[in-house]
C-alpha cells in the first residue's frame, strides 16, 4: 500500500476540528496550572512548614508519577470509589490542569528565588510585609524570567494533551486514532496529526527563542 | 534614640557580634569603622533586623524592637536604609522606586506621592532623571536614588551599610555629598563606611569594631588623630 495524500486531504477537516479542541484544553490546562502553580510555589517557599509540607507533596506526586497514570486514576479510579460517573472532558481539563500545575510550580519557585536576596531587603527595609514584597517587588520580576520556562511548558503540555486521548476525549489524538480504527490507514492517519501538532507548535517554539533572546539582552543591561 | 544593648549574633558556631553596647542620639552621626568581617554591617543590620539577634535588646524611642510581639515592618518604616548594592528595583523607574513605598505601605494618596518622590528625587538631585530605569543610570546615581527613595518614607534614622564601596571613585563624591547634606539637616544617621574624609568632617562620633566587639568610640578627632587602643592604632595606619 502507499501513500495517498487524497485520504489525507479527507481527513483534514476531522482532524483540524481535533486540533482546535488540543489547543483549548492545553491553554485551559495552563492556566489552571498558572493559578495553581503560583499558590504551590508561594507555599513551597513560605516560612511556615505546614505550607511548604504540602506544596512539596503536591509537586512530588504530580511531576515524580506519568501523566497517563494520573488520568487513569481520575477517571477510573476516583468514581470506582466516590460513585460516579466520569466525564471525559471535564477529566481532561482537570487531569492536564492539575498536573501543569505542578510543573508551573517548580518553574515559578526557580523564578521567584533566582531574584536577588537584596531586593527582598530593600523591600522589607521600607516597612513592606511578605506579601507587599511578593507582590509589588519580586513577582513582576519573577514573571518576567519565567516566561521563556512557561513557554516551553506550555508546548510540553500541548504535546502531553494527547494522552487525554485514553480516557476518550475527542482531541487530535483521539481522532487521529478513530480514524486510524475506521479506515486502516494509520500512516495517513497519524502523519497528519503529526503535521498538525508541528503547525502548533513550531511557532510556540520560536516564540519562545525571541523570548529567550529578549531575556539574555536585558540580563546583560542591569 | 538608638540603643543597641548587649546585642550578640552567631551564625552557626560563628559569633559575630560578641555583645555590642551602641547608644546614638537624635541628630547624632555615628560612623562606624572597622576590618572586613568585623561586625559591622551585621551591627547595622540588626538595628530593623533584617538580621535577628540571637540575645540582646535594641531600643529605638523607647520602643523594645527585638520584642517578638513588635510589629517590625511599623518600625521600619521610621528605619531608613542604603545598601551597598543600591538594591533599585530594577522594573521600576527612578520616580516609581521612591514612590512605591509610601503607597504601598503608608497608604497615601498616589497624586500626592508623586510630588514627594519627585521632591526627594530633586533633593538628590535627580529630578531629570526620573523617567530611567536603575539600568540607564551609573552607580552614583542608583545609590542616590536609592537614598531618595529611603527619605520618601520620612524615616527618622537612616542606616548606611557601605554606601560607596561599590562605586567607581568619580561617584563616590556624589553620594557623599548627598549624605553631608542629610548630616547638616539633622538625620540621625548611623554609617558603615571606609571613608576616613567622610567620617572625620560628618561624623559627631567613630566607632572602632573589631572581631564583633567595640573596642573603643570617640569624636573623630580622638579617634583618628589619638587613638588609644593599639588594634585601632594598627587598623587606621593601614587605612588612612
Amino acid at each position: 500500500m502507499t501513500i495517498d495524500p487524497g485520504i489525507m486531504l479527507e481527513f483534514l477537516p476531522y482532524l483540524l476540528h481535533g486540533a482546535i479542541y488540543t489547543i483549548v484544553l492545553s491553554t485551559v490546562a495552563i492556566a489552571i496550572g498558572i493559578v495553581m502553580g503560583l499558590i504551590i510555589a508561594l507555599m513551597k517557599i513560605a516560612p511556615l512548614k505546614v505550607l511548604r509540607w504540602p506544596a512539596t507533596a503536591y509537586t512530588d506526586f504530580f511531576r515524580g508519577t506519568p501523566l497517563l497514570v494520573q488520568l487513569m486514576m481520575l477517571h477510573y479510579g476516583l468514581p470506582q470509589i466516590f460513585h460516579y460517573t466520569p466525564v471525559a472532558w471535564l477529566d481532561a481539563f482537570i487531569g492536564l490542569g492539575l498536573n501543569s500545575a505542578g510543573y508551573v510550580a517548580e518553574i515559578f519557585r526557580a523564578g521567584i528565588e533566582s531574584i536577588d536576596r537584596g531586593q527582598t531587603e530593600a523591600a522589607r527595609s521600607l516597612g513592606m510585609t511578605y506579601m507587599q514584597a511578593m507582590r509589588c517587588v519580586i513577582l513582576p520580576q519573577a514573571v518576567r524570567r519565567v516566561l521563556p520556562p512557561l513557554g516551553n511548558e506550555y508546548i510540553a503540555l500541548l504535546k502531553d494533551s494527547s494522552l487525554v486521548s485514553i480516557i476518550g476525549m475527542s482531541e487530535l489524538m483521539f481522532r487521529a486514532r478513530l480514524l486510524n480504527g475506521s479506515t486502516y490507514r494509520p500512516f495517513e492517519a497519524f502523519f497528519t496529526a503529526a503535521i498538525l501538532y508541528l503547525v502548533i507548535t513550531l511557532p510556540l517554539t520560536q516564540l519562545v527563542a525571541v523570548m529567550e533572546r529578549k531575556m539574555s539582552i536585558s540580563d546583560k543591561r542591569s | 534614640m538608638i540603643s543597641v544593648r548587649n546585642v550578640r549574633k552567631n551564625f552557626g558556631n560563628l559569633e559575630v557580634l560578641k555583645g555590642v553596647n551602641l547608644e546614638v542620639k537624635d541628630g547624632e552621626v555615628v560612623v562606624i569603622i572597622g576590618p572586613s568581617g568585623s561586625g559591622k554591617s551585621t551591627l547595622l543590620r540588626t538595628i530593623n533586623r533584617l538580621e535577628e539577634p540571637t540575645s540582646g535588646e535594641i531600643y529605638i524611642d523607647d520602643v523594645c524592637i527585638t520584642d517578638r510581639n513588635v510589629d517590625i515592618n511599623r518600625i521600619r518604616q521610621h528605619v531608613g536604609m542604603v545598601f551597598q548594592s543600591f538594591n533599585l528595583f530594577p522594573h521600576l523607574t527612578a520616580l516609581q522606586n521612591v514612590a512605591l513605598a509610601p503607597v504601598v505601605v503608608q497608604h497615601r494618596p498616589p497624586a500626592e506621592v508623586q510630588e514627594l518622590a519627585m521632591a526627594q528625587l530633586s533633593r538628590v538631585g535627580l529630578a531629570h532623571k526620573a523617567n530611567a530605569y536603575p539600568q540607564q543610570l551609573s552607580g552614583g546615581q542608583q545609590q542616590r536614588v536609592a537614598i531618595a527613595r529611603a527619605l520618601a518614607m520620612e524615616p527618622r534614622f537612616m542606616l548606611f551599610d557601605e554606601p560607596t564601596s561599590a562605586l567607581d571613585p568619580e561617584m563616590i563624591g556624589e553620594v557623599l555629598a548627598v549624605m553631608k547634606s542629610l548630616a547638616r539637616d539633622g538625620m540621625t544617621m548611623v554609617v558603615v563606611s571606609h571613608e576616613m574624609g567622610f567620617s572625620r568632617e560628618v561624623a559627631d562620633r567613630v566607632v572602632f569594631l573589631e572581631y564583633g566587639q567595640i573596642l573603643e568610640e570617640g569624636t573623630p578627632e580622638q579617634l583618628f588623630d589619638h587613638p588609644r587602643h593599639p588594634r585601632t592604632q594598627e587598623f587606621l595606619s593601614k587605612v588612612l
